[in-house]
């Protein structure tokens, strides 16, 4: 068995081409993880330059609302530049740099982590190629606007569904073309190995902080620890640390579109089969043949059809639960949440806030849920506008 | 002796790919006769996968144009025990992992074997990944293909010792596609490969010219041409049979012969 395994899933199904520069990357990273410089430097960033440590934010009204446990967001949403996406994109950009690249590229779905990208290149001066679903480009137009003003080029796909997952192949292309001044900066904990390590360890800064956050407010551990998932990089962040604290609940929440029965879905989870596709192995839709199935969501940084390796484990094993979310209930989350907390949470972030409001009411008040809120929903409002029959446009 | 190695059994080859199902398995069957006719050596069949990370615009849109077309695995297979009715010459699949893990390792070596398919280009299966297939491709007597490519180093000799069939040497970087100019060092690479094998080499990638045949059956065994032969498949579809005969017959012309 190779190398990044979690369980069966995981390892390295990429091109010879890559093979030698994923090698190289898997060093690098292993080198400056314990390199005092390198750690120093990557937290003086995710300090005075991200916001971190974020908020561990008691939602006092949702909870009296919701009539049951007590609940706390992890409020990744108010991170530079609006998600948890830059907690791993400073990581990887440094690493970049370190590695003597000049060049960085990457995928984005949201194009939240577009913009991370590009902002990280920015700050370190590093050229930044950026390649999203022309259907995402649309979708999104804020945030193409904000990449290029961030210095970046963006490459609309028309390749495929011209989503998410068309970015990765076309990303990985560009990146076999072109890989001695090129670092891929991978956004999910996805890919070949080390990608969903390196991403893993960056963003589990997420669970260290909300760990000691929750200790010291509450004296205890919560019971439930929640995230959505596409790839599945807030989630596994949020999780990691709480992965040994074997009575904390772990539930990950997928997009299930307009339900996990339609064809319109991107439920990997709930739908997907065991597979090969993206340097890894993991589930992933797919139909009889193994030919990717096209998925949907009204969020497009969870349309993604397949999920990170370490979330297939955990799910092999029991150890988190996986459920799904349909536009329409993460819809209902996203107004409910602005109304109740005065917080305008990403869509992606209200797929999970729509299975808390779920959960929580069933639980006993002397119970904890925490949820991350991966991002602001600021870039969301004209679509969830348009969801609702409005003609607004940005 | 294997069909693969009667490919280059005293002799440099020429190998063509076409993407199967474009624009039908029919025309498929017949344009891998035409390049028979026409000289090649050993004919490469793409089977069309939704997302095919390595390939570059002309054979992503020839898979999309097979997938639309209605073309599936179990399809292919008919379609390659048909043509086996009509010819011996060596047949190899280029497909994605996933299209075979998903069908079952055991049931597509098995089916491989049993219509006659000779060997298996997968490239998303790099040497560390390749034992779960290669273990059971080899009980079917199926040869699993090595690519080594021009960012390979030192990788080169340890991907060559467990080679079979033939060594697809990946002449550049980045996906298959035609090429104006090719700066690797292919020379040095072959040379690597020989000291640790006689496994023959072919040299893919970006090949759609005389000049290049000519160049890289001198410096190999083989020479291999995709996109050009599926950009014909496109521009002329039913028709394209005659024009692809013409087309590999030119390239055939420019193989380098001693003296």
């Amino acid at each position: 068995m190779s190398k990044g395994r979690y369980g069966i899933h995981g390892g390295q199904y990429v091109p010879e081409t890559l093979m030698n520069e994923i090698n190289k990357l898997e060093e690098s990273y292993e080198f400056y993880k314990k390199d005092k410089n390198f750690n120093d430097e990557l937290d003086t960033l995710l300090r005075e330059y991200a916001g971190r440590p974020s908020l561990l934010y008691y939602a006092e009204k949702m909870t009296r609302d919701l009539g049951g446990a007590k609940i706390y967001f992890k409020r990744e949403d108010l991170n530079h530049t609006g998600s948890h996406k830059i907690n791993n994109v400073l990581g990887q950009a440094l690493l970049a740099k370190k590695m003597g690249k000049t060049r960085i590229i990457a995928e984005t779905g949201a194009g939240q982590h577009g913009v991370a990208t590009a902002t990280a290149a920015a700050l370190l001066d590093l050229e930044c190629e950026i390649y999203m679903g022309k259907e995402d480009t649309v979708r999104q137009a804020l945030n193409v606007y904000r990449m290029e003003l961030l210095g970046a080029k963006v490459h609309p796909v028309e390749s495929g569904t011209m989503t998410l997952k068309d970015a990765v192949n076309e990303c990985m292309r560009e990146w076999t073309s072109r890989v001695d001044d090129t670092l891929y900066v991978l956004g999910s904990v996805m890919g070949p190995h080390p990608f969903p390590m390196i991403v893993r360890d960056f963003q589990s800064v997420i669970s260290r902080e909300a760990r000691e956050q929750i200790i010291e407010k509450e004296g205890r551990l919560p019971d439930v620890v929640m995230a959505c998932v596409g790839g599945g990089s807030n989630s596994m962040g949020m999780f990691y640390e709480f992965i040994n604290d074997k009575d904390v609940a772990l539930i990950g929440c997928e997009a299930a579109g307009h339900g996990v029965d339609t064809d319109k879905t991107a439920a990997t989870m709930a739908v997907g089969m065991e597979g090969i596709f993206h340097g890894m192995k993991s589930y992933f839709c797919q139909d009889e043949y193994g030919q990717i199935a096209p998925v949907y969501s009204i969020s497009a940084g969870l349309d993604y059809p397949g999920v990170g390796p370490e979330h297939a484990y955990l799910k092999d094993i029991g150890r988190a639960q996986y459920v799904p979310v349909t536009d329409e209930e993460a819809v209902q989350a996203f107004e409910y949440i602005a109304k109740e907390e005065g917080i305008i949470a990403a869509i992606e972030s209200s797929h999970a806030v729509a299975h808390l409001m779920k959960i929580a009411p069933k639980m006993g008040k002397d119970k904890i849920i925490i949820c991350c809120l991966s991002g602001r929903g600021d870039k969301d409002v004209a679509a969830i506008a348009r969801y609702r029959g409005i003609d607004l446009h940005e | 002796m294997s069909r693969i190695k009667d490919a280059f059994d005293n002799k440099k080859a020429f190998i063509g790919f076409v993407t199967a199902g474009d624009p039908s398995l029919d025309k498929t069957e017949e344009f891998v006769l035409e390049m028979e006719r026409a000289g090649a050596s050993l004919v490469e069949l793409g089977i069309p996968f939704s997302d095919p990370i390595a390939e570059g615009p002309v054979i992503q849109d020839a898979n999309i144009r097979a997938l639309k077309a209605g073309c599936t695995t179990d399809k292919i297979f008919d379609m390659v025990k048909s043509l086996r009715q009509k010819t011996q010459i060596p047949l190899v699949f280029l497909a994605y992992a996933n299209t075979l893990f998903k069908y079952g390792y055991e049931r597509f070596c098995g089916k491989c074997r049993d219509v006659g398919i000779d060997g298996l280009i997968i490239p998303d299966i790099p040497f560390e990944e390749k034992h779960e297939l290669s273990d059971i491709s080899s009980k079917y007597g199926v040869d699993m293909i090595s690519l080594i490519a021009p960012t390979s180093e030192q990788r080169i000799q340890m991907i060559a010792k467990e080679a079979q069939g033939f060594i697809y040497v990946v002449s550049s970087m980045g996906v298959t596609g035609v090429r104006s100019e090719i700066k690797t060092d292919v020379e040095s690479i072959v040379k690597s490969i020989k000291e640790v094998t006689d496994v023959p080499i072919a040299v893919g990638f970006g090949i759609n010219k005389k000049e290049q045949v000519a160049k890289y059956t001198q410096i190999a065994d083989g020479a291999i041409i995709g996109s050009a032969i599926v950009k014909i498949a496109a521009q002329y579809g039913e028709r394209a049979g005659d024009h692809i005969y013409e087309y590999v017959s030119e390239m055939v012309s420019a193989i380098y012969t001693h003296g």
